[in-house]
């Protein structure tokens, strides 16, 4: 089966992101990119499936400006066959994205989607499910594990208490979890192959989508600063403040 | 002006999330309703009629929501949501799965996580795990929007008299279904509901040592938490871990035991009232954002602490 993944340029998860001071945006100057933590998760676990000879062909798609091809070939770099970049000025709101995406589904016709859970930019946690409803296909999110029995996928997903496992019919829809796998570093020698595999660029208008804007950003800030606090000598110490400085034991 | 709350539940009675989402709600100064959807579920029907300040419960009662399948659920909320100028669900695990879905089959886009409410179209939400606070503004008619339950104190439980109205609607997509589920049981308070969270770390070395801090989490009632590399090392389950991409909490107090403090953990659990922080690093970040940091091996701090409480 054809497995699609979604993978989102994003800023590396160890880069402590400011508000410019100006409060227009994030202050992406110069700050290390990367793929989005989730969708490296989704890439790997397609490469699985390839390699557990469940999935037949690994696509990874981007959308962005052209610096989200960076992205494209790590994805190839650690396993994806083919690449389709679609090209926006940055990356648009997730509705967008879904709806790109779906234009990408009815070009590919891919037995399973598999994207991150949340980018860890915008915090949305939208587009795999946005994804579903677009298409009608069932949507297993926050999975740890995925297995394929016969024409139905089985997912166990994070769920507040626990863990859930449902069924999906396929075509169907995964968005990862941390714990679904731990992803590989790409070798030299797949990084150097990755500069070689086939990657498409389609316009929004060629999957005949006309982007469009919901939300604007009013202004951006840093979070409250929380006070400067102490280091306590001993634990006698800290119960003792805990209970008459900050009073939240008794 | 009519908002549409989605109640989370568990068929009997109605989970402390969904009244913060009231609370949320009622900020945007329309009249309020909440729909109650799962299976034999009158009895969290009754207990939402009697929060305060709403104007009618729907409930839609029928084996198709029974395990809230996100494909169900949300063609029966963008079916009701037709008549709704706000559709607000709490941002749980639940929340975040089935709202985008009614987002998209209204065509508008949905505002995760908000955690004021300006004015009518517009919110406050965290984005780069919660370094930033964007200001966001709504063009879409309808607001779909899911809401940070620690940033808005609940509404009283009690003292409301809203009407009780059922809902026909039987939507079962058909393409999938439920099979199991694995949901732990503790008599200790839900992690995003409890006043005191204890939260151990890669630090704590095994899952038998948490032992440890759900003895204090015992004499101080609270809940026991975790980071992701607890999580990941298999010391506890995934539903203790807080942060980013875990559960977000903000208690009156917050003990860090053996916890580096990594941005992604601080995202979930930062805006806690007073921070303690256990750790034998000095230079563990945590340590900045701690009210009171105590520079220890755990292995004897964390006895101590028990004994002195
Ligand atoms: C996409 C993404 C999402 C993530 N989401 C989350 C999330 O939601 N929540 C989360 O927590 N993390 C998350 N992480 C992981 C995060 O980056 C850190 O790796 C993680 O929080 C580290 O956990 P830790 O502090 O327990 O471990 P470490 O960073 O290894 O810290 C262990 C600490 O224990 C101390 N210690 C060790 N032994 C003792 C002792 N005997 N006594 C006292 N102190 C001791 C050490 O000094 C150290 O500071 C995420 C990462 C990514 C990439
Ligand atoms: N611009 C994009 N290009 C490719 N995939 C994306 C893009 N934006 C979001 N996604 C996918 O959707 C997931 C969830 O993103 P979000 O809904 O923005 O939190 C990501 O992990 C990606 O798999």
């Amino acid at each position: 089966m054809k497995v699609l993944v979604a993978v989102k340029r994003v800023v590396d998860y160890n880069v402590k992101v400011r508000a410019k001071a100006d409060g227009t945006g994030a202050d992406l100057n110069n700050v290390k990119m990367a793929i989005n933590p989730f969708c490296e998760i989704a890439i790997e676990e397609a490469v699985r499936l390839k390699e557990a000879g469940v999935a037949t062909e690994v696509i990874a798609v981007s959308i962005g400006d052209k610096s989200c091809q960076e992205q494209i070939r790590t994805a190839l770099a650690l396993g994806a066959d083919r690449g389709i970049q679609v090209e926006t000025d940055g990356s648009p709101e997730p509705l967008v994205v879904a709806k790109l995406l779906k234009g990408v589904i009815a070009k590919e016709e891919p037995q399973l989607v598999i994207l991150g859970k949340q980018s860890i930019d915008g915090d949305n946690n939208q587009t795999g499910q946005m994804l579903g409803a677009l298409t009608n296909m069932p949507q297993g999110t926050f999975a740890s594990e995925i297995k394929v029995e016969g024409d139905k996928l089985n997912v166990t997903r994070e769920i507040d208490g626990g863990l859930q496992t449902i069924a999906l019919n396929l075509p169907a829809i995964v968005t990862t979890d941390l714990r679904l796998n731990e992803p590989r570093y790409a070798s030299l020698p797949n990084i150097m192959k990755a500069k070689k595999k086939q990657l498409d660029v389609y316009t929004p208008a060629d999957l005949g989508v006309e982007p469009s804007a919901h939300l604007t950003t009013v202004k951006v800030e840093p979070p409250a600063e929380r006070q400067a606090g102490i280091i306590v000598e001993s634990v006698e110490q800290l119960v003792d403040k805990l209970k008459n400085e900050a009073k939240v034991i008794s | 002006m009519s908002t549409l709350v989605i109640a989370e539940h568990d068929n009997n009675s109605i989970k402390p999330a969904t009244l913060n989402t009231v609370a949320a709600a009622q900020a945007m100064g329309a009249d309020v309703d909440i729909l109650i959807a799962g299976a034999d579920c009158a009895a969290a029907g009754t207990a939402a009629a009697a929060v305060a300040g709403v104007r009618k419960v729907l409930v839609a009662d029928n084996a198709a929501y029974a395990h809230q399948l996100a494909e169900n659920l949300a063609l029966l909320i963008a079916e009701l949501g037709a008549d709704y100028d706000n559709i607000l669900a709490p941002s749980t695990a639940n929340g975040k799965n089935y709202l985008p879905r009614v987002a998209a089959l209204l065509d508008v886009g949905q505002i995760s996580d908000i955690i004021s409410v300006e004015s009518a179209d517009t919110f406050k939400r965290p984005i780069y795990a919660g370094n930033i606070i964007a200001t966001v503004q709504s063009s879409d008619a309808k607001k779909v929007i899911t809401v940070r339950t620690t940033a808005f104190d609940g509404v009283a439980d009690s003292g409301g008299s809203a009407t009780i109205e059922a809902v026909d609607a039987a939507h079962d997509a058909g393409i999938s279904s439920f099979i199991s589920e694995e949901v732990a049981v503790s008599e200790r308070p839900e992690l995003t509901a409890a006043d005191v969270i204890i939260s151990g770390g890669r630090g704590m070395q095994n899952g038998e040592n948490f032992a440890m801090l759900e003895a204090i989490a015992d004499k101080l009632g609270a809940a026991v938490g975790a980071s992701r590399a607890a999580v990941d090392a298999g010391f506890v389950p995934n539903d203790m871990q807080v942060g980013q991409t875990g559960k977000i909490v903000a208690p009156d107090l917050y003990i860090a035991v053996g916890i580096s403090g990594a941005i992604q953990h601080l995202a979930g659990m930062k805006d806690s009232k007073v921070i303690v922080a256990i750790n034998k690093d000095p230079d563990a970040p945590i340590f900045q954002v701690a009210d009171y940091g105590l520079v220890a091996d755990l292995f004897t701090a964390v006895p101590e602490l028990d004994a002195a409480l």
